[in-house]
This record gives C-alpha cells, sequence and structure tokens, in this order.
C-alpha cells in the first residue's frame, strides 16, 4: 500500500494505540492535519501548544498510557518545551511529534525553523529528526518504545515537510525491528540483593517505605500495600507518590519533605531501615541530605541507575523496575509469614509513629468568616469521595491538596512535581477528562498560576469537557509571598496580584460556568453545585491573603527542622 | 573522596547529534571533559569514543551510569578500572634558529620524536606517548619559543594480559 509520511505516521499512531492527539495546526503539519479527519483519531485543538504538551502528559498519567501531541516547526515546537521539560522531569511517557521545515532548508535559518531536536535534547529521554520517510514508521515505533518502557519520559519526532508529502510503500515494522542494542531498560531484580532485602526487613524494628512516583508509573501501588500492610511497615511517599498507598489506612503516614507532616519526617528520621521505591532522593524530600535517615539502612529500588547512589549513598542499590522487585520481593517475604511475626515485632515503632501522628497532625486554624484553603480541599474530598480526578497548579494550592485530600488510589492526583510548572493543572485535567469523559476531573489552582493557561478554557469549553477549576484566591503569588514573608522579612517585591480578572466573568465570557464563594457556609453548596454541572466551571474562593503552608522544613535544614502551625 | 583523571572508551552508535548528546550531557550536569576522541570503528555505523575526565568516584559512577543511560551508547568502558596502554599525539611547531636547531634536534632525538616540516627557522615535531611524557617535551621546547601547537586527546585501549602481576 502506497502512503505519503502523513498518512503512514498517523496509522502508526494509532497502531500505538493512540485515540487522542492534542495539537495545534501550521505550515510544517498541514500534510498531517490534512489526513486527520479520515484516521479515525480524535484530535484536541489547544489553544496554545504548552495547553498541548500539558494536555498530553495529564492524558498520559491518568490513564497510564503514551500522550500525544502534535504541533508545527518553529514557535509551535518551542512552545511545547516547558511541558515536555515537566514530563520529563516526573518521567511521564509522551510522544510529541513536530513539524520540521522541507530536509533542503534545514540548516538555512529557514522560515519557522528551529533545531527542536538540539533544544530539546537535555529534556527528553530521546529524540528524532526523521530524514527519509522510509525511516518514519520504524522511528514512530521506536518513540513509543522508548516513552514507555525502563524508567519512562517523553520522545519528540521532528518530520520535515517534504518527509510528510513523499510517498512509501507502507509496511509496518515488527517487533523485532524496535529493540536496539544501545537500549536495555534494566527490569529484574538480581536474587541475591531480592535475599539481602528480606534479610534487612527481617532484622529492621522500625522499617518505613519511602515510595515515589516509580510506584504509580510501573502499576504497583497493589504490591506495595500488600506489602506494608502484610509486614506492618509504614508508608510515607513523595508528591509523584501520593495515590499508591491508600490514605485511610493506619499505616499510611502522609507526604514527606519540605512540606511534609510531621510524622512522616519523625519517622525517616528515627527509622532504622528506609525502603525507597520509585523516589529518587529530591532536595525538596530530603532536606539537608548529609542529615537524612540518620539512624537508617537505605535500600533503594529504581529502574533508572542513574537515580542510584546520585544524591544519597545508598547501602543496599536495587536496579529494577518496581512491580517487579516488589512482586519478587513478596513471593520472598512469603517464606516468612508463617515463623515471623512482623506485627509484633514491629508493634513498638507503629505505636511510636501514631504517636507522633496525634502530636502533631496536619492541622490549620480555623477562623469565623474566613475561608481556609485547607477547609476547601476537605470539602472537595467530601464529596468526591476520594474519587476524583485532581490536578493541581503549583504553589500553595499544589500542597495543601497533597497534604489534605487523602488519595487513596493511584493516577488521580496529576501535579507538576520536579519542574514545578505553574500552568500544568487545567491543561492536565483537559488530558485527564479526555481519558476518562465520566469521571469528576478537577483542577485546584492559584489566581497566579491558572493565567498562565487560562486561555484552555476555549479549548474545554469547545470540546463539552466538564472540567471544574477551583481557584484558591489569595491574590498573590502565594508560595512565593510565604518564603519573602518567613526568609525575606516580609519584602513582598512582585507577589501581590494586584490587578486580577474577574474569574467569574471571564468564565462566562468563555461560555464557561463561573462562581464566586466569599464565605464559608457556602463553600460546600456552591462546589456541589458545580460539581454537578456538567460544564466546564470556574469556582473561585477568596481565601485569606496571607495563609501560609505549614509544616515547613526550610530549603536546606535538616527534616527535624519543621516549622508548625 | 580523591579527584582522579579517568579514561573512558564509549562505542557509540555512529549518527548526527551523537557527539551533542554525549557533550551535552557533560556539560549540563557540571562534569568536566579534559580530552575527547572520536573515530569510527572496524563495525560500520559504529563510533569510538575515548574521554578524559576528572572526578571523584562518585561523580564517575554518575557519568559512567549516565553515560550508559545515552540511548546511542552501546557500550562504557572505564580504562582506569583495567590494565591499559594510553598514548596522545602531538605537532610543535618550535623556534629553531640556527644557533639554537642543534640542541631543539638533541631533545627531538632523545624523545625519540620526528621532524615532519622544516622551514627558514622553525622545526614541526610529531611525538607520540604519553600525557606526562608529552607535557615533558613541551616544557623542554619551551624556552626555545613554541609557535604552534596541536594535541589529540587520549587514546587508550585494554590490555591482552590483564592478570600478570604488576
Ligand atoms: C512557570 C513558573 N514560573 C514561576 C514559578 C515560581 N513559583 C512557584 S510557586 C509560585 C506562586 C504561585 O502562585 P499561585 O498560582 O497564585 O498559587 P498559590 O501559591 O498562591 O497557591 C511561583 C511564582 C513557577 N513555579 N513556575
Amino acid at each position: 500500500m502506497e502512503l505519503n509520511g502523513a498518512q503512514v505516521l498517523l496509522e502508526c499512531l494509532k497502531r500505538e494505540g493512540v485515540e487522542v492527539v492534542f495539537g495545534y495546526p501550521g505550515g510544517a503539519v498541514i500534510d498531517i492535519y490534512d489526513r486527520i479527519p479520515e484516521s479515525g483519531l480524535t484530535h484536541i485543538l489547544v489553544r496554545h501548544e504548552q495547553g498541548a504538551i500539558h494536555a498530553a502528559d495529564g492524558y498520559a498519567r491518568a490513564s497510564g498510557k503514551v500522550g500525544c501531541c502534535l504541533v508545527t516547526s518553529g514557535p509551535g515546537a518551542t512552545n511545547t518545551v516547558t511541558g515536555i521539560a515537566t514530563a520529563y522531569m516526573d518521567s511521564i511517557p509522551v510522544v510529541i511529534v513536530t513539524g520540521q521545515v522541507p530536509t533542503p532548508l534545514i540548516g538555512n535559518d529557514a522560515f519557522q525553523e528551529v533545531d527542536i531536536v538540539g533544544i530539546t535534547r537535555p529534556c527528553t529521554k530521546h529524540n528524532y529528526l526523521v530524514k527519509d520517510v522510509k525511516d518514519l514508521a520504524l522511528t514512530i515505533r521506536r518513540a513509543f518504545y522508548l516513552a514507555r518502557s525502563g524508567r519512562p519520559g517523553p520522545v519528540l519526532v521532528d518530520v520535515p515537510k517534504d518527509v510528510q508529502q513523499a510517498k512509501v510503500k507502507f509496511r509496518y515494522p515488527d517487533d523485532s525491528e524496535i529493540r536496539m542494542r544501545s537500549y536495555n531498560p534494566t527490569v529484574k531484580p538480581n536474587v541475591k540483593q531480592l535475599r539481602r532485602l528480606a534479610e534487612l526487613i527481617l532484622k529492621a524494628r522500625r522499617p518505613l517505605i519511602y515510595a515515589g512516583g516509580g510506584v504509580i508509573s510501573s502499576g504497583s501501588s497493589a504490591e506495595l500495600t500488600w506489602l506494608s500492610q502484610t509486614l506492618s511497615i509504614p508508608v510515607t511517599a513523595t508528591l509523584m507518590g501520593l495515590g499508591c498507598f491508600p490514605a485511610d489506612d493506619p499505616l499510611w503516614l502522609g507526604m514527606l519533605g519540605m512540606h511534609g507532616t510531621y510524622v512522616a519526617n519523625k519517622a525517616v528520621q528515627n527509622a532504622d531501615l528506609v525502603l525507597a521505591v520509585g523516589a529518587r532522593f529530591d532536595d525538596r524530600v530530603t532536606g539537608k541530605v548529609s542529615t537524612f535517615a540518620p539512624k537508617a539502612k537505605l535500600v533503594h529500588i529504581d529502574v533508572d541507575p542513574t537515580s542510584i547512589q546520585k544524591n544519597v549513598q545508598v547501602h543496599l542499590p536495587m536496579v529494577a523496575d518496581c512491580f517487579s522487585a516488589l512482586t519478587d520481593l513478596k513471593e520472598e517475604m512469603h517464606k516468612h509469614l508463617g515463623t515471623v511475626d512482623f506485627a509484633a515485632d514491629h508493634a513498638d515503632w507503629v505505636a511510636q509513629v501514631g504517636a507522633w501522628r496525634e502530636e502533631h497532625p496536619l492541622r490549620y486554624v480555623s477562623e469565623p468568616g474566613v475561608i481556609k484553603p485547607q477547609f476547601v480541599i476537605e470539602t472537595i474530598r467530601k464529596l468526591t469521595k476520594g474519587e476524583a480526578v485532581i490536578c493541581t497548579e503549583v504553589g500553595q494550592n499544589q500542597m495543601w491538596t497533597a497534604q489534605f485530600y487523602g488519595f487513596t488510589t493511584p493516577r488521580s492526583f496529576l501535579s507538576s512535581g520536579g519542574l514545578g510548572t505553574m500552568g500544568y493543572g487545567f491543561p492536565a485535567a483537559i488530558g485527564a477528562q479526555m481519558a476518562f469523559p465520566d469521571r469528576l476531573v478537577i483542577d485546584i489552582a492559584g489566581d497566579g498560576s491558572i493565567q498562565m493557561n487560562i486561555q484552555e478554557l476555549a479549548t474545554a469549553v469547545c470540546h463539552n469537557l466538564p472540567v471544574k477549576i477551583v481557584i484558591l484566591n489569595n491574590g498573590y503569588l502565594g508560595m512565593v509571598r510565604q518564603w519573602q514573608e518567613l526568609f525575606y522579612e516580609k519584602n513582598y517585591c512582585s507577589t501581590c496580584m494586584a490587578a486580577q480578572p474577574d474569574f467569574v466573568k471571564l468564565a462566562e465570557a468563555y461560555g464557561a460556568a463561573g462562581f464566586r464563594v466569599e464565605k464559608p457556609e457556602e463553600v460546600e453548596a456552591t462546589l456541589k453545585k458545580a460539581f454537578a454541572l456538567k460544564k466546564t466551571v470556574i469556582v473561585d474562593v477568596r481565601i485569606p491573603a496571607e495563609e501560609n503552608v505549614y509544616p515547613m522544613v526550610p530549603a536546606g535544614k535538616s527534616l527535624t527542622d519543621m516549622l508548625l502551625v | 573522596m580523591d579527584s582522579r583523571r579517568h579514561i573512558l572508551s564509549v562505542t557509540v552508535e555512529n549518527e548526527p547529534g551523537v557527539l551533542s548528546r554525549v557533550a551535552g550531557l557533560f556539560s549540563g550536569r557540571g562534569f568536566n571533559i579534559e580530552s575527547l576522541n572520536v573515530a569510527p570503528t572496524l563495525e560500520e555505523g559504529v563510533s569510538l569514543m575515548t574521554i578524559t575526565t576528572v572526578g571523584d568516584e562518585a561523580i564517575i559512577e554518575q557519568i559512567v551510569k549516565q553515560l550508559r543511560k545515552l540511548v546511542v551508547v552501546i557500550k562504557v568502558v572505564d580504562l582506569t578500572e583495567v590494565k591499559s596502554v594510553e598514548r596522545e599525539m602531538v605537532f610543535i611547531k618550535v623556534h629553531a634558529e640556527d644557533g639554537k636547531r642543534a640542541e631543539v634536534l638533541r631533545i627531538v632525538d632523545v624523545f625519540r620524536c620526528k621532524v615532519v616540516d622544516v622551514g627558514l627557522d622553525e622545526l614541526t615535531v610529531e611525538a607520540t606517548g604519553t600525557k606526562d611524557k608529552l607535557t615533558a617535551l613541551i616544557t623542554l621546547l619551551q624556552r626555545f619559543g613554541i609557535k604552534e601547537i596541536a594535541r589529540t586527546g587520549t587514546m587508550a585501549m585494554k590490555r591482552s594480559m590483564q592478570d600478570l602481576p604488576a
């Protein structure tokens, strides 16, 4: 069958399981767009390419499938860079297809030419420039293979316009052709190390699981939960790991790190064994790294060898996909269940942890007539029964959500952790809503962040996507203001958002619904009304200007140096 | 931890952008490249990069792992961990006026290097050796005045006999 490059591309996307493409057209991809209507793919036209890449990312995080994004050359491509870096930092599988100027013009500073492969080299897992239509199908297959295997990540494929137009006899490459001698994602854990790990667990009296995003991306929440519950080991998680363990379980300690709970940070600092699974000892998690988990033997399971021994020297490194590692560990531990009473072995520790939880639970001070942001999150939690897909922007809104929502299922919390990209949440919510048309999808936003991709209201309205945006409106770039308050003598330079749009009218102007909430007693009723509407909705919730996120470990301090409410 | 010089032998797919991927990895992560050599191998489509870099054990471990993580990298060997032979080559264009020429030639002789080009009052010397030997030669020739220098990075290969006593 003779096809042109554009058709080959779309055919390959379909065979990779792509159903939705988020994109924006332009001269260098017009040939691809020409073939979209007949392709059977759904295309979501965004209003800015950053929206497309975040939506593809949100789709991937919510569904576990590879997200896909299509943009034109030059400015279209560069507009995706923030989103690519966002996906890269959080190991999210996305394939980005960019148009490029025709091959004979490459390097000539042609109209809308940029070296996007060069620009994105440090923020993609890999990228390709396809110079011959004969290589296109294999390149697309490899792009998806790379994006989803090993440590997942974004892969960019740059396709010049003449390659899209060139004809080729289409042949779909088979699996054997995809493999590359230079790419062997290690998967299975080493048997000896596994035995050593089992021994460490048997010896431990104060064990702790520190879970990260790898547990979610590898689909091993069930295994992790089994391990914790059967062996009576408390669990804390990073921002990226939230949802990998049910927050209503007594062994759940909450998030650790800079805005982690008192009990989680205390547990880290006193544990005698810390089992890091699919986490990477980020500075926001460890605090002053030389004082992290000082009494513990550290075990680190990660699929990416470069994550291991990078920030922290661990006693037992284990390069393996979390799912295989936890599955094999489960089998190994099964041998001891009859002879060892783990619950008894860890009883003192679990009791100690419980005492810390009671000593300083997550809390906030209620004031009459004032809507506390934490209360808003608790109300959202109550109304959604924890079943919604919750996206966040970046800043205080993100931390309050992480602390107070109590996530119980994986892939229900979508947030830019590694890069901390303001403007991520709303387009990601659009992506998640495309993946799950019938689920409630909510973006919890700050008044600053939401304005970074507010234009996507048009996308949501146009496609009848009933995404809910709840703005925790403090009139400030709140998290930066908090730092200014605590560490810069309240020099609130450039963090007050003095001029603000009327978010209700703005929503209405786009054809969405808008509500404003100014009294605590209105919060629940208004949210209920908003969530019931089959429309895109903005709820503008007026919260105090200077509410802070606590606990807080100031940057560079030890996890024991927590500022509490 | 001690900082040491390491020679990494990196086998890569010979495709556009490989050098930039490798160089970008070093610059992006604040690692140091002391020298870098690239040339094709006998196998079609495969090139060998020899990279010398300096760092303590943890840094070198990161560099090796990061290199292995690049999709275009087939194999990484740290030649500092095994017995290896290592050489560099240099061209030195040195002042050699009539009165000095004999002395320059004597040094060339002692170092067993070759004169590959001669001008009215200058010589071009070709030398091969370890980094230390070449540095010594350059130091000696410096007092005659070196006009130009072109130096390859280190090339290295694992020795066949690894088990012989040191
Ligand atoms: C794109 C981008 N620019 C700047 C920052 C730095 N930053 C981190 S949090 C924050 C404030 C966010 O303000 P807002 O969205 O109103 O949320 P709040 O903290 O008030 O909840 C800023 C500016 C960032 N994370 N991302």
